[in-house]
């Protein structure tokens, strides 16, 4: 009764809480233009304060605006503009602008081109333009300068000669203090050395990257000279850490971008550009990404959306956007207010903003990202040199930008599929004919209570689960190239299984990735099972005080988000300034250096994940244990059985039918268990560290959204654990019999 | 006789359970010390986690933070958010425990596919499914819907559940149930009245899987879900990652927020969980 009434309580709210959003009072007959954006704070307030001026001097549009997490917000954009329900206007860098013209999901704001020449920088509007077409109007400019701590430094360096000079000077590694941080292994902020150097990303005219030119292996050696020769640099930075340092008075001189300056507390700085490459006499030029105004091409509300863009890059929005929200606004008119042309953070910025080079938007560029990522790494640790880092990154690059496959036609596979699927149903037909005829009639009730009890359950996963899954499925034979998909067949697989662009040993092929993954699933659940199972013992004692505390005590990583401890953990692991470190010190023994090896990377995720796992298993044991009947034990207790017999004749065996499932999945899940993976050590070294499922996921969103050849991974995971399912069951229904 | 034995080994319980306590509480207070710490300059660096001032800064941001219509945002979250677990909960567990009887007490034809079916839907990445089930869920209307969200997640949880409870309720007698159908029991009061019961460890770990699946979700809530007011609390708290930088404190505290309500549903689930009916149950 009460179940019930709860039951109809919870329904009744979540109906309630999924209804859409109450309708106002007074009636607003105005159409909507829902502006979607990841900004936060003072840019989020200064968003919302002009999106309520926006609405106060219209007659014709009402906008909303919707603020999304960050990490979610490409790929949902991604997935909802073509479905109709995304944004009428959005904001976003010009990082996927080629990738989204492409594919149509945006509208061209050609109108406003001739009008917008005079009003922004070349270089921003450079930026927000794709096959002749321009596709945003510019928001804000983010690019890196140079911070310096007034109290080090009295006068910033001009050349990379001084900044070296100066870096050295402030450096003391056994007080903790450095010269200059940054995050050296972003290629965002490398960048600007590369152009320092006289590099570029792209090679002209085929405008393909090229990432080991000399000039790109001379910037990488400058940076390596002043991390691993001058030691002026903390190793292994992060932007929590560079923060923490340069407010704690610890690090002289940081290369970040405005953002920053909301970060810094209790430190009086300047802001320079950076400076000149003295070898080049050349300026380390920053990447320049260009927030913008972007407006979906599905929106029934195309010239509202687009009054509002103009509204928010007008002078009014600009100058609101950089005192409210202290963004490097992008509209020149806004620097005419006095109290914006000599905001000294904001006028650096724009400076700076305009020796920046604006990051390239087409979708060679996200191929960039890792290959550069794993290069910088590896320089910094020591572990490789520049030319064959470089190499290496190259190879990369190319590889993940694959070459087409050649266009198939569907039908043979389609008769082929057909074929397999009949005789499979006629032989599945066959067995289950004699099993049913076997058992005739009495068993029809039973079938029918059967079907009853299992069809909410089977119609949820069919519609929720099978259906998606096919989908998946059938996109691994398909090509995703520009936005299109073409059928290709067993292309896909091929190229993986045949590991068509690395040796099998190299860290990044399939079967060296298959390995590692088989490694870190076995090597998982045996620590989860173990301590799981060790403890639960331990914990079923009805005798022991304070059995409640121990158990939710021990729950307790399981309880909170393992973004977050994902990342706490990663932080214990840091060379310098984790508390594994310091706890090795304490014991003189030499700090690791964790993510520069395999195995101390591997044994770093296994450790992070046996924390973050074991109380699960843990869970489950208790419950399973229970299963086992106590007076099993007092009988064996009787014939004087020893605890070690008892656990093995009588705990283990009983224990199975009520374990083994947990046992099955979690090793499913392990083996697809990519979050840590990728929070934790993020596949370093060299991709080596990581498994297969977040290989897919790096095809499917960080390697130019390659949807077929991710799912083509996908597969071979599944038939790979159907594989391995069928035969561990088989040992399953086995053991049994041995043991009775 | 066992008494007098106990004690010693008590004694050596406590000693293993101890450090085994500590070393997983420890990173735990590493994320207790960044919620407690105002500013990065002061997070502490070494062994210790705890800053030496601690303040509740970020706890009251976060809990004092209001969205655009003057609401207190966080407890909306809470509130979506437990009513999503609830509610997985309900769903989830209710549809895994009939099928789980009808897979462990009925013999049909497709029994053991549908096994295999199950435990083929967890080999799948789940990060290739996000795009097609945004999808169904469009024309099934249930997308920015709790409503969706909880049917997603409560499927999710299903597998799992119809394993555990299907294992557990192979480990029980049939004997009982016999004696039941003599007595004049109907197969549905049976179930109820007999199996369930029995099973109440393997519920208790269900339905707290259940409830932890969707409770720390966020990748496919902050997909499918729109508006901040029907955000659940782990999509609320990754609003905090930005770009550029991240609110390493707030996220702190919020995921402390976070944890609390779980350990009182395991609290409250525990006592089932080792309730040891069973031992009575088999033994007439």
């Amino acid at each position: 009764m009460r179940a019930a009434a709860l039951l109809a309580l919870l329904a009744s709210l979540v109906a309630g809480s999924s209804a859409p959003v109450a309708a106002e009072p007074l009636a607003d007959t105005r159409a909507r233009v829902l502006v979607w954006h990841a900004y936060r704070a003072a840019e989020e307030q200064a968003l919302l304060e002009l999106i309520a001026r926006f609405n106060a001097s219209q007659s014709t549009y009402r906008a909303e605006a919707l603020a999304l997490p960050y990490d979610a917000y490409a790929s949902k954009l991604t997935a909802a503009i073509p479905t109709g329900h995304g944004p009428d206007l959005f904001v976003f860098s010009q990082e996927r602008m080629a990738v989204w013209a492409r594919d149509e999901l945006l509208a061209p704001l050609d109108e406003d081109a001739i009008e917008s020449g005079r009003e922004f920088p070349q270089a921003a509007l450079a930026a927000l333009r794709s096959g002749g077409h321009l596709y945003g109007l510019p928001l804000s400019m983010k690019c890196d300068a140079l911070y310096y701590n007034r109290a080090l430094i009295q006068t910033p360096p001009t050349t990379s000669d001084e900044l070296e000079a100066l870096a050295i000077r402030n450096t003391d590694r056994a007080a903790g203090r450095y010269g200059l941080a940054y995050e050296a292994n972003d290629f965002f902020h490398h960048a600007a050395w590369l152009h320092g150097y006289g590099g570029q990303i792209f090679a002209e005219p085929t405008h393909r990257p090229q990432l080991d030119s000399s000039q790109a292996i001379a910037a990488l050696a400058f940076v390596r000279h002043l991390a691993l020769e001058d030691r002026a640099l903390p190793e292994e930075p992060s932007g929590t850490l560079v923060a923490q340092l340069f407010n704690a008075g610890k690090a002289a001189m940081v290369i970040n971008g405005p953002w920053f300056a909301g970060e810094v507390q209790g430190v009086s700085y300047g802001i320079a550009p950076l400076p000149i490459v003295s070898a080049t006499g050349l300026p380390a030029a920053p990447l320049l990404t260009v927030e913008a105004a972007l407006v979906s091409s599905r929106s029934p509300v195309q010239a509202g959306a687009k009054a509002l863009a103009r509204f928010l890059v007008s002078t009014e929005g600009a100058a609101l956007r950089a005192r409210v929200g202290r963004q490097v606004v992008a509209t020149r008119s806004a620097y005419t207010f006095p109290d914006i042309g000599n905001d000294p953070l904001l006028t650096a910025f724009r400076a700076a903003s305009e020796k920046a080079v604006p990051m390239d938007n087409s979708p060679a560029m996200l191929s960039v990202w890792e290959p550069e990522k794993r290069a910088l790494v590896s320089v910094l640790s020591g572990a490789n040199s520049p030319t064959a880092a470089l190499a290496q990154a190259q190879r990369r690059m190319l590889a993940m930008t694959r070459i087409s496959p050649p266009v198939q036609s569907p039908w043979p596979y389609a008769a082929i599929a057909a074929m397999i699927s009949i005789a499979w149903l006629a032989w599945r037909r066959r067995l289950s004919l004699k099993r049913v005829t076997a058992r005739v009639s009495t068993r029809r009730g039973e079938l029918m209570r059967a079907i009853l009890y299992c069809a909410p359950a089977a119609s949820s996963i069919l519609v929720l689960v099978l259906v998606p899954f096919a989908i998946g499925i059938g996109l691994s034979f398909f090509h995703r190239a520009d936005g299109h998909y073409t059928f290709v067949g067993l292309a896909n697989f091929i190229d993986i299984l045949a590991s068509r662009d690395y040796r099998v040993s190299e860290p990044m092929s399939f079967w060296f990735t298959l390995a590692v993954t088989l490694l870190w699933t076995v090597v998982n659940v045996a620590f989860h099972v173990s301590i799981g199972l060790g403890l639960a013992l331990l914990l079923k004692n009805p005798l022991l005080r304070f059995k409640g505390v121990y158990r939710v005590l021990l729950v307790i990583p399981w309880a909170i988000p393992n973004y977050i401890t994902a990342l706490v953990w990663k932080g214990m692991f840091h060379r310098q300034f984790g508390a594994i470190s310091a706890l090795l010190s304490a014991l003189h023994i030499q700090p690791v250096s964790w993510f520069t090896g395999f195995s101390t990377a591997f044994a770093a995720n296994v450790m992070t994940n046996t924390w973050l796992g074991f109380p699960f298993m843990m869970v489950v044991a208790l419950g399973a244990l229970q299963s086992i009947p106590q007076d099993l034990y007092e009988a064996a207790d009787v014939d004087g059985a020893s605890a070690w017999a008892q656990f093995r004749h009588i705990t283990l065996p009983l224990l199975k039918p009520a374990l083994l499932p947990a046992i099955i999945l979690g090793a499913v899940w392990t083996f697809n268990m990519f979050n840590i993976v990728y929070l934790v050590s993020g596949g370093e070294p060299g991709g080596s560290t990581d498994i297969l499922v977040s290989e897919a996921y790096r095809w499917a969103f960080q390697r130019n959204e390659q949807f077929g050849f991710a799912a083509a991974y996908s597969t071979l995971i599944f038939l790979f654990l159907l594989g391995w399912s069928a035969i561990s069951r088989r040992i399953a229904r086995e053991q049994p019999l041995e043991n009775a | 006789m066992s008494r007098v034995k106990q004690r010693p080994g008590a004694l050596a319980v406590h000693l293993l359970l101890i450090p085994v306590c500590a070393l997983t509480l420890y990173p735990v207070l590493w994320v207790i010390g960044l919620a407690l710490t105002p500013h990065s300059a002061h997070l502490s660096a070494g062994l210790w986690p705890l800053p030496a001032h601690a303040s509740l800064i970020h706890v009251r941001e976060l809990l004092s933070s209001r969205n655009s219509s003057g609401e207190l945002i966080f407890i909306r979250q809470l509130i979506n958010s437990l009513v999503v677990a609830t509610a997985t909960t309900a769903v989830g567990v209710t549809l895994s425990v009939t099928a789980a009887f009808a897979l462990s007490r009925f013999s049909f034809p497709g029994r053991q596919l549908g096994m295999s079916t199950l435990l083929a839907t967890q080999m799948f990445p789940a990060t290739m499914m996000s795009v097609p089930l945004y999808a169904i869920l469009n024309r099934l209307h249930l997308l920015d819907s709790l409503a969706g969200l909880t049917i997603v997640y409560a499927t999710t949880a299903i597998p799992f559940c119809v394993w555990m409870l299907k294992g557990y309720f192979d480990t029980i007698p049939r004997e009982l149930e016999e004696a039941a159908l003599v007595d004049g029991a109907t197969q549905g009061q049976i179930f109820l009245r007999v199996v369930l019961p029995l099973a109440r460890p393997a519920l208790a770990v269900t339905a707290l899987f259940s409830f932890m699946t969707a409770w720390n979700e966020f990748v496919l809530a902050a997909t499918f879900i729109d508006d901040q007011t029907r955000f659940t609390l782990p999509v609320a708290l990754q609003r905090l990652v930005g770009e550029y930088q991240t609110e390493w404190g707030q996220f702190a505290a919020g995921a402390l927020l976070v944890s609390a309500p779980v350990m009182l549903v395991f609290f409250a689930l525990q006592k089932h969980l080792v309730g040891g009916l069973t031992a009575g149950g088999v033994k007439g």
